[in-house]
């Protein structure tokens, strides 16, 4: 892999005007979490806290990117890493614009979308039926749909193993359904990508492929945004990282520097 | 090379300006009213699809499948028809009771499963929601859009047994085209209402359904509607006479009953004034004000 990155890599990418496509300034993203059932579920304790007038103690704030600011350019791929719970994914989706920041402000080219591991398609429909709707709902029109539609199917490689596609999805381990749902998203040529660990449950043939997939998208003048914990992926495929900790920049830059003062925290 | 990608070149620039510059906006960032209504016609295709897409997929691990589409109104006309026919005969003063009863069933659930489900539209997509950028709106009108394929075999049924208990067809069946549509309009806007407080209010769920069954009893569904007038005060009888439900039940009525000809609730100008009314009130209503709240959905 290595191999195929570094002449991308090298290239004069940056001298083609460096057009900014995200631009995070000093974001905070705060977040109320239903916590559920827990201490105090009966009716008594329920209207005593309507009379007593205290917040719902099943209702908690999590404080989860505490002023991020960053700058992202056109056919950049960057990598987040950080451990559980840092802050990753809620920074994706902040950029996407599904989860409006508290304080500060996100800056976006054109609409950015999330790839995640459950982007939600209907599991009782096949394949194919959710190929289809996914691609609507990313956009496109009908007659587009229809040529695309085998393509993604094919890229996604569910029918290796016998006709997959008109199955429901319902039946599908999780790495076919995680193929599948990465197949749909990419298809379409965005902007900027953001990734959520949706390449992490592949398995080896598709990480190389959905790789290149990536790199592609990066050429054709968008800007990808990973998140995984495999390292590796990361050092494959992205040439910038952003370390999140606690909800903090811990540190950007070049994705070997950052990659090895992450790991030698370890 | 890759450290030239971090450095931040335009130092000079805050931010905000560097973005201002070359034209990057707010992410999220809800369109103006006409943007949005052009956006939300851009998916109608992933509406009509993932409505059709719901339709098969709810009733796809029953045995009998699509059949209940049919056999689900059927049941309920014969509940009603049990109880409010036979045990308490309410026929007396209606002269073809069971087809004026499963007419009132029918359209009143369109209105009632499309608000109920309506107040789920954004809670229960919140999957849906934080994974993709679209119009909100996309998702009540699926709702609605659901409830609608639903009613239109249920209007199957119905034909039946307007027809089977002696009815004849005459011209003013093609009414109950433009009266479906009035209603669907309406539902389209009040379902969007719902949604919109159902997602910052989620005990709603809890109350709908008694919201919903005193509304049902104002709607004259279950009884004849000359009842309104012999026992409610003369404003309370005019008042219930805006009930949309109501409005929408007696126009169906009077396109395809000729024994309720007589009896209707008010005159038919008057019920189709009423009905486009509603329509357009609700239908605009409710649209502005899903519009306004757009930013909000899927948060928390």
């Amino acid at each position: 892999m290595a191999e195929q990155t570094l002449p991308l890599n090298a290239g004069p990418v940056i001298d083609s005007g460096r057009v900014p496509t995200v631009v995070v300034d000093d974001v905070h993203v705060i977040y109320r979490i239903h916590k559920g059932a827990s201490g105090g579920t009966t009716p008594v304790s329920a209207l005593k806290r309507i009379v007593s007038r205290t917040k719902a103690p099943n209702i908690r704030e999590v404080h989860a990117v505490k002023g991020v600011s960053f700058t992202a350019y056109q056919g950049e791929a960057i990598g987040l890493i950080g451990s559980n719970g840092s802050g990753k994914s809620t920074l994706l989706r902040a950029i996407a614009g599904l989860l409006p920041p508290a304080r500060g402000a996100v800056y976006t080219q054109g609409q950015p979308s999330l790839l995640g591991v459950n982007a939600a398609l209907l599991n009782d429909l096949s394949g194919e039926r959710n190929v289809v709707l996914g691609c609507l709902a990313m956009g496109m029109q009908p007659d587009q749909v229809k040529k695309i539609a085998p393509e993604i199917i094919e890229f996604s490689g569910i029918n290796e193993r016998g006709d997959f596609a008109s199955l429901p999805m319902r039946t599908y381990s999780s790495g076919m359904g995680a193929r599948l749902r990465f197949a749909i998203s990419s298809a379409k040529k965005h902007d900027v990508l953001l990734i959520d660990e949706a390449l992490a449950t592949g398995d080896r043939k598709f990480r190389v492929r959905s790789e290149q997939r990536v790199r592609e998208l990066r050429d054709s003048a968008g800007t990808v945004f990973l998140v995984s914990h495999s390292i590796g992926s990361i050092r494959d495929t992205c040439e910038r990282t952003i370390w999140l900790e606690g909800g903090v920049l811990r540190m950007d830059g070049p994705t070997k520097e950052v990659c090895d003062a992450y790991e030698g925290q370890k | 090379m890759a450290n030239t990608a971090v450095a931040d070149p335009e130092s000079g620039l805050s931010r905000a300006e560097l973005a201002r510059r070359y034209g990057l906006r707010v992410a999220g960032e809800r369109p103006p009213l006409g943007e949005y209504t052009r956006r939300l016609w851009a998916y109608r295709h992933f509406m009509t699809a993932y409505s059709r897409a719901k339709v098969a997929s709810s009733l796809s691990n029953t045995q009998l499948g699509q059949l209940w589409q049919v056999l689900t109104p059927l049941t309920n006309a014969a509940v009603y028809f049990l109880i409010f026919g036979v045990i308490l005969s309410q026929n007396r003063n209606v002269s073809n009771f069971i087809a004026y009863l499963c007419t009132g069933v029918f359209i009143f659930m369109f209105t009632q499963t499309a608000v109920s489900n309506g107040t789920s539209a954004i809670t229960g997509n919140l999957g849906l929601i934080r994974a993709l950028q679209f119009p909100r709106a996309a998702l009540p009108i699926t709702v609605t859009l659901v409830q609608l394929q639903q009613l239109l075999m249920s209007m199957v049924v119905l034909g039946a047994i307007v027809l089977f208990t002696g009815e004849p067809v005459t011209w003013r069946w093609l009414l109950l085209a433009p009266t479906l549509l009035l209603q669907t309009v309406f539902n389209i806007g009040l379902t969007m209402i719902m949604a919109r407080i159902g997602s910052k209010i989620t005990d709603l769920k809890q109350i709908m359904p008694f919201v919903m069954r005193t509304w049902l009893y104002a709607s004259g569904v279950l009884y004849p509607v000359a009842l309104f007038r012999q026992h409610l005060p003369h404003w309370a009888a005019s008042l219930l006479e805006w009930n949309p439900p109501l409005v929408f039940i007696e126009l169906a009525r009077f396109s395809l009953l000729n024994s309720h000809q007589p009896d209707l609730v008010s005159s038919p100008p008057k019920l189709w004034a009423l009905g486009l009314f509603w329509a357009v009130v609700m239908g605009i209503g409710g649209f502005v004000y899903f519009w306004r709240g757009e930013k909000e959905y899927g948060r928390g």
